[in-house]
């Protein structure tokens, strides 16, 4: 790994064997997003205030030290500007927040803080975390740093670019159908979306309750494990937060497995590759990588076996009317009345609400509005929202069908590499397509992962998945970093930008 | 059958169903920790969650559910072990989040009843279902000055967010009588319980009501739903005149079109405010933010165990133990205050029936006359309790106990009352008795002197008695309380008397 590319595990170490300070760190991820701004990543970048709390950092550590075990403490990070931030503007890459301050920090924000991470910025999003490109963030794209000609995915596709470009050592995302997952796969790092109700939502500005969940987006398992011990945990303010003791990540990432050894870290990892999850049309590059790493965790000593999710195709229509159906309702509170966007003229105040939702959102928010208000209106209810949610409990209980068989389950993050700006298709359902292989586990509420798997067409990184039961984060991190352990597919970076 | 005729206006019989709003009386509102205290500057009590700020969500109030829990089992409905929060969409300023939060299919208390009278007679109405909600805040139009003094809207969040519990009643009331009978009922209940402040002005207690008329035997009519009644006359006045501008309606022709109308307190007339044509389509589903609301048994028994005597089991216990006739019993459960009025005032006398006998009668006529509750009369339980104890000694007739009453009242608004204070009562009753000289002459040695004047001076009188008139021995009675000035006991009177004519 070429210096600039320090993760969140190496930058810990290093801070902790005091051969850098947080200051000279962060001072130098500054230096390189500022050096980078091209490529998108950014959508508010403070370097004073990064420098001031990376120089309380180190005062903190000087006169305190830290506990055992690495520490954030110093740490540069950043957050996707999906999560409010008191000390920094907030606007869910949308035109209806801009110049938004929030009055307080979404707790996993304020969480990563009290750890001693230090934020340098707001990370660029689609608006309101809607997209699949980062092409509808309604400031401008972000450029994926393998090929700055395509697409880095989405929506936390800031997020993604930041960390393949060496510009954080970690960040934050955020994943509703695959918004933490398919970034990762298209940049080459690894991201993991946890179970539902293990990230506080409070103060991540909600796109759809159901199945939004906030997760680490780094370089290595190992680091997405240090992240998400510190943003986990139930928080009070979140009804849906799960009630469950604070969990060390990265111990369950290290603990051995029973009947491991030193060869085969893996052995008796039963790992279910549901057949849906490799259809004929899958991309050639993809299923080669992807079968590529899944040969490696054999090697590894896990067992191959197949299963089935046999609603997988389905979960496009239940998640594309699920989620619109929250958000119709979650964005309604956009309205030009105590915040946001508010339009210069307006008659009445029927004329007030229409040009500042018109004006502030964008086409694919206004879109998914539409869809989501239509599915809930009257005699529209039980043929669209109630049908998706019984198909819902169908998909979990597939999943569960599958883990009396398998401890993980593997397969492409999407069917596709990333593919270049502007030539996502014009079609809006076939965009929604390609989020086939990240849905199910959404709408399962399940913890799912990308791990870097390799290289596809025109050198652009492949992701594999792993989905896990309930709160099985542990395993899959302690999958990927055995992956990791034995392939250096996480630590490539861009030539371009080393 | 007879019954029923007579409650028929014009020929058409009244059918009413009524919505409730209370509002309960939690510290902090349903979904966040702001205060509900009422009369806060604007906005002051609008926390980051009543703003819906970005990021915000819900957090239940317990407090809220256990008020909810407690209503249900009052009323013997069933409390729902699992009910489900709802959004009701609709875009409205005083509405930050562009929803409201409440239940829609699956309520907290689901059925129920409540027994009331009206016109001295018994009537049952079922209860459809009570679900828990957030209010709304308020949007000031009238007299509200922009930033620049232009005239403008404002907004004030302060009762956003308060939580409220519509009650829903079935249609089964048949007057405007009985529509405010069930009111009066319900809000007394809701006090009783300690679930609801019950202060109407300020808006705790509000109902909405479904009007509509038929022919006897027919099925339901349209019916229109007047909003927001705030008080009792209001409530009143408003179905009088929705019955008669229905019947108007229907006798000239028209049809009565579904609607939503308001009332104005100052015309004393409905007006339609929006027809079914326009009405909202809420797009009701589950809040994704709420978990499903789940009471568990031991909760609801736990409520249950906390539960305050209710009024028909307080009833029972007067007859029981104070030997109460049914329909005193009843009259001092009206309200809990009467109640609590009552049972101190026979606490400090030890005297159920005088006390009833007092607060049903002095005390009801004042209190109608000044038109305040009993919580605001100037004597006191242990005042009247003091009071009575005086009559019962011997120590004033009840004639002159009346006239120590009204000297107490008009003089206890002015000064600081000796409540919680029994001898101190008791002194300043003897105080009061003494001033005005009321005290009743038990010294029967000056009694008898004053028998033997009236009796030589009424030979007539004496005669008549002794030859079987028992007018004459009244007239002899008279003569003594009169030669007392009223200080005599009567029995006393009327005994010593006997002895002398023999």
């Amino acid at each position: 790994m070429s210096g600039s590319f320090i993760g969140v595990a190496q930058a810990a170490r290093l801070l902790e064997q005091r051969q850098a300070s947080s200051v000279e760190l962060t001072a130098e991820f500054v230096r390189r997003a500022q050096a980078n701004t091209k490529l998108g990543a950014f959508l508010h970048l403070d370097a004073d205030l990064a420098l001031s709390h990376a120089q309380a950092a180190d005062s903190r550590r000087s006169a305190a030290g830290t506990g055992p075990g690495p520490s954030l403490l110093g740490v540069p990070i950043a957050h996707k500007d999906i999560f409010v931030t008191e000390d920094a503007p907030t606007t869910a890459g949308s035109k209806m927040l801009q110049g938004y301050r929030s009055p307080f920090d979404a707790t996993v924000v304020a969480r990563l803080k009290s750890a001693g991470a230090v934020s340098l910025g707001k990370l660029n999003c689609d608006e309101f975390a809607m997209g699949s490109a980062n092409e509808n963030s309604a400031y401008f794209p972000a450029h994926n740093p393998w090929d700055v000609s395509r697409v880095p995915g989405g929506s936390s596709g800031g997020s993604a670019v930041a960390v393949a470009a060496g510009l954080v050592s970690g960040c934050t995302g955020t994943d509703t159908g695959g918004s933490i997952r398919q970034p990762a796969s298209f940049t080459g790092i690894t991201g993991i979306k946890p179970t539902y109700g293990v990230c506080s939502r409070y103060g991540m500005i909600a796109f759809a309750s159901s199945l939004d969940q906030a997760g680490p987006m780094a370089r290595s398992a190992e680091d997405c494990a240090l992240m998400l011990s510190a943003m986990a945990g139930f928080d009070e303010r979140d009804s849906t937060s799960a009630q469950r003791p604070a969990v060390d990540y990265h111990a369950q990432m290290l603990a051995l497995r029973e009947g491991a050894t030193a060869a085969q870290p893996l052995r008796g990892l039963r790992v279910g590759l549901p057949r849906e999850f490799f259809p004929a049309a899958l991309a050639a590059d993809v299923n080669r990588a992807v079968h590529s790493a899944l040969a490696e965790l054999e090697r590894l000593g896990a067992a191959l076996v197949e299963v089935s999710l046999p609603r997988t195709e389905l979960s496009i229509p239940v998640y594309y009317i699920i989620a619109p159906a929250e958000a119709s309702s979650n964005l309604s509170r956009f309205d030009g009345v105590k915040f946001g966007h508010r339009a210069k003229q307006y008659g009445d105040l029927l004329d007030m609400y229409k040009k500042a939702r018109a004006e502030g959102f964008g086409a694919e928010v206004q879109r998914r509005i539409m869809i989501g208000a239509y599915v809930l209106s009257h005699g529209y209810y039980d043929a669209y929202y109630l049908q998706a949610q019984k198909l819902r409990r169908m998909i979990a209980d597939d999943f569960q069908q599958c883990f009396s068989r398998c401890d993980v389950i593997a397969g492409p993050v999407a069917p596709t590499v990333a593919w270049c700006l502007d030539q996502g298709s014009e079609d809006p359902v076939q965009a929604y397509l390609a989020d086939i292989f990240t849905l199910p586990a959404s709408l399962a509420g399940l913890p799912g992962m990308s791990v870097p798997a390799g290289f596809g067409e025109g050198g652009m990184p492949v992701g594999l998945q792993l989905i896990g039961n309930y709160f099985a984060e542990g395993t899959l991190l302690h999958t990927a970093h055995a992956l990791q352990q034995a392939t250096d597919f996480h630590a490539q970076t861009p030539e371009s930008l080393q | 059958m007879s019954a029923a005729k007579q409650l028929l206006v014009r020929g058409w019989e009244v059918v009413i169903g009524l919505e409730t709003h209370a509002q309960l009386s939690t510290v902090s509102k349903i979904f966040s920790g702001a205060s509900t205290a009422f009369g806060a500057a604007p906005n002051t009590q609008a926390c980051a969650v009543d703003l819906a700020l970005p990021g915000t969500l819900p957090v239940m109030n317990r407090a809220a559910v256990e008020r909810a829990i407690r209503f249900g089992l009052a009323i013997g409905a069933t409390v729902a072990p699992v009910s489900i929060f709802a959004r009701k969409n609709y875009f409205y300023p005083d509405l930050p989040k562009g929803y409201q939060i409440s239940q829609y299919e699956i309520p907290v208390v689901q059925g129920g009843h409540l027994d009331f009278l009206v016109g001295g007679v018994s009537k049952r109405v079922q209860l459809t279902r009570a679900h828990l909600e957030e209010d709304a805040g308020k949007s000031l139009h009238d007299d509200f000055a922009g930033p620049q003094g232009e005239k403008s809207s404002g907004i004030d969040l302060n009762r956003a967010g308060t939580p409220l519990l519509e009650i829903v009643s079935e249609p089964e009331m048949r007057s405007s009588e009985e529509a405010v009978a069930y009111a009066r009922a319900l809000h007394g209940l809701v006090v009783w319980l300690g679930i609801c402040d019950g202060n109407m002005q300020e808006g705790s207690f509000r109902c909405d009501a479904n009007v509509s008329i038929r022919r006897p035997g027919r099925p339901f009519g349209t019916r229109r739903e007047i909003k927001n009644l705030n008080s009792f006359r209001f409530l009143q006045q408003a179905v009088d005149y929705e019955v008669n501008w229905q019947i108007d309606q229907i006798e000239d022709g028209f049809q009565i079109q579904q609607a939503t109308v308001l009332f104005n307190p100052d015309t004393g007339e409905t007006r339609a405010m929006r027809t079914k044509e326009d009405a909202h389509d809420y797009r009701y589903f589950p809040d994704p933010d709420l978990p499903p609301l789940v009471i568990a048994p031991a909760w609801v028994e736990r409520v249950r165990s906390e539960m305050p005597e209710l009024p028909a089991a307080m009833a029972a216990r007067f007859v029981r133990d104070d030997g109460l006739p049914e329909y005193d019993a009843q009259m001092m459960t009206q309200s809990l205050a009467t109640a609590r009025y009552y049972e101190a005032a026979r606490h400090a006398c030890g005297q159920a029936k005088l006390a009833a006998n007092w607060v049903m009668g002095e005390i009801s006529k004042r209190l109608n006359a000044a038109g305040i509750e009993i919580e605001a009369a100037p004597v006191g339980p242990v005042l009247l309790g003091a009071l009575i104890r005086r009559v019962q000694d011997g120590t004033v007739s009840n004639n002159s106990a009346r006239q120590v009453f009204e000297d107490l009242w008009s003089a206890g608004s002015a000064q600081a009352s000796p409540e919680g204070d029994g001898a101190l009562a008791l002194a300043a009753v003897d105080a009061l008795i003494e001033a005005k000289g009321l005290k009743q002459m038990n010294d029967s040695g000056a009694l008898e002197a004053i028998i033997d004047e009236v009796v030589a001076a009424n030979e007539k009188s004496v005669a008549e008695y002794r030859s079987g008139k028992d007018k004459a021995f009244n007239a002899l009675v008279g003569q003594v309380m009169k030669a007392s000035k009223g200080k005599a006991n009567p029995a006393q009177a009327g005994e010593l008397l006997k002895q002398k004519l023999g």
